[in-house]
């Protein structure tokens, strides 16, 4: 029987693989974008099986928008990748320390 | 139920493993292929929970667009794959230490919630049973949440202009691309742009 925990506990593991991605990867930006993504799908599958759960078509909704500002989320940021590749020829996170931050 | 049972516990370790792999592949393009195949397996997962219309936008526009994005912009950029064990074992304390500790608050959260207090019905689904899942979104979707669709699209504009602006690049030397220049097609003449040739007889212009 596969209760609304066991698919909290899948998302919060894909949460946490995104995280050890942004941690992990230094060398490379994309990367890091795709740990982004898999973080955002790991919300979405919590909000789908809340509305499973609740019954509650609200969920579905909310895992759209986030569909939504995942895809546009991914376009800048790989426009951003590609001129920054374009300027420096690297996309590096050690690289990126123009502003001394 | 043994089946659906069967169905999560493959599509859930299909999808973890890929995940990791996504993360620790040291090719970035083999990691694409990982996001894809998570991404698939995610698609079966919101099958099994009854969200059919998300799985498939998610095969649509997450395989067929934002995946296919990422590949082209790594086969695009020719990055060289160093080896980035030695990063990886730099920054793997501080990355296993935060893991553990987010993933321990969220089992605590999860383990010790009361499942009753979670009550808010707002568009319940049970009553509707003859309606497809895709249906029922769309009626909710573009009556009482006009504004979210609105404003979601309103971010795709956004984003799209924003990504063209960024990627657009004006060098002038580059002849690749042919340009309007406004002024000078408005001001063309007739007369000079028409020429009239005598041609002879047998003999090319």
């Amino acid at each position: 029987m596969i209760t609304i925990n066991h698919y909290l506990v899948l998302a919060s593991i894909l949460f946490v693989i995104g995280i050890f991605g942004v941690f992990l990867n230094k060398k490379n930006i994309i990367i890091i974008l795709m740990s982004i993504e898999l973080m955002l799908l790991s919300v979405n599958i919590n909000f789908v099986a809340f509305s499973s759960y609740l019954n509650d078509i609200m969920g579905q909704i909310f895992s759209l928008l986030i569909l939504t500002v995942a895809a546009a989320e991914a376009a800048i940021g790989l426009a951003i990748l590609v001129i920054y590749f374009r300027n420096k020829g690297s996309i590096s996170v050690d690289d990126i320390n123009e502003m001394k931050g | 139920m043994i089946v659906v049972s069967t169905l999560f516990y493959l599509f859930s370790f299909i999808m973890i493993a890929s995940a990791f792999m996504v993360v620790l592949s040291r090719n970035p393009v083999h990691s694409v292929l990982f996001l894809i195949l998570c991404f698939f397996n995610s698609a079966g997962i919101f099958l099994l929970l009854g969200a059919e219309f998300l799985a498939f936008i998610l095969v649509i526009v997450y395989v067929g667009a934002v995946a296919v994005l990422f590949l082209f912009v790594v086969m695009m950029l020719d990055v060289e794959f160093k080896s980035i064990t030695s990063t990886v074992i730099s920054y793997l304390p501080i990355g296993m230490t935060i893991g553990f500790i987010l993933l321990a608050e969220l089992m605590l959260v999860l383990f010790t919630w009361n499942r009753d207090s979670v009550k808010m019905m707002s568009y319940t689904t049970e009553n509707n049973e003859q309606m497809s899942n895709t249906e029922m979104l769309g009626m909710v979707l573009y009556t009482d949440n006009i504004l979210f669709f609105q404003l979601a699209g309103l971010i795709l504009l956004a984003s799209m202009i924003g990504a063209i602006v960024l990627t657009v690049n004006h060098r002038p030397h580059r002849p690749s691309a042919k340009r309007q220049n406004i002024s000078v097609q408005v001001d063309r003449d007739p007369k000079e742009s028409i020429e009239n040739i005598k041609v002879k007889p047998g003999s090319g212009i």
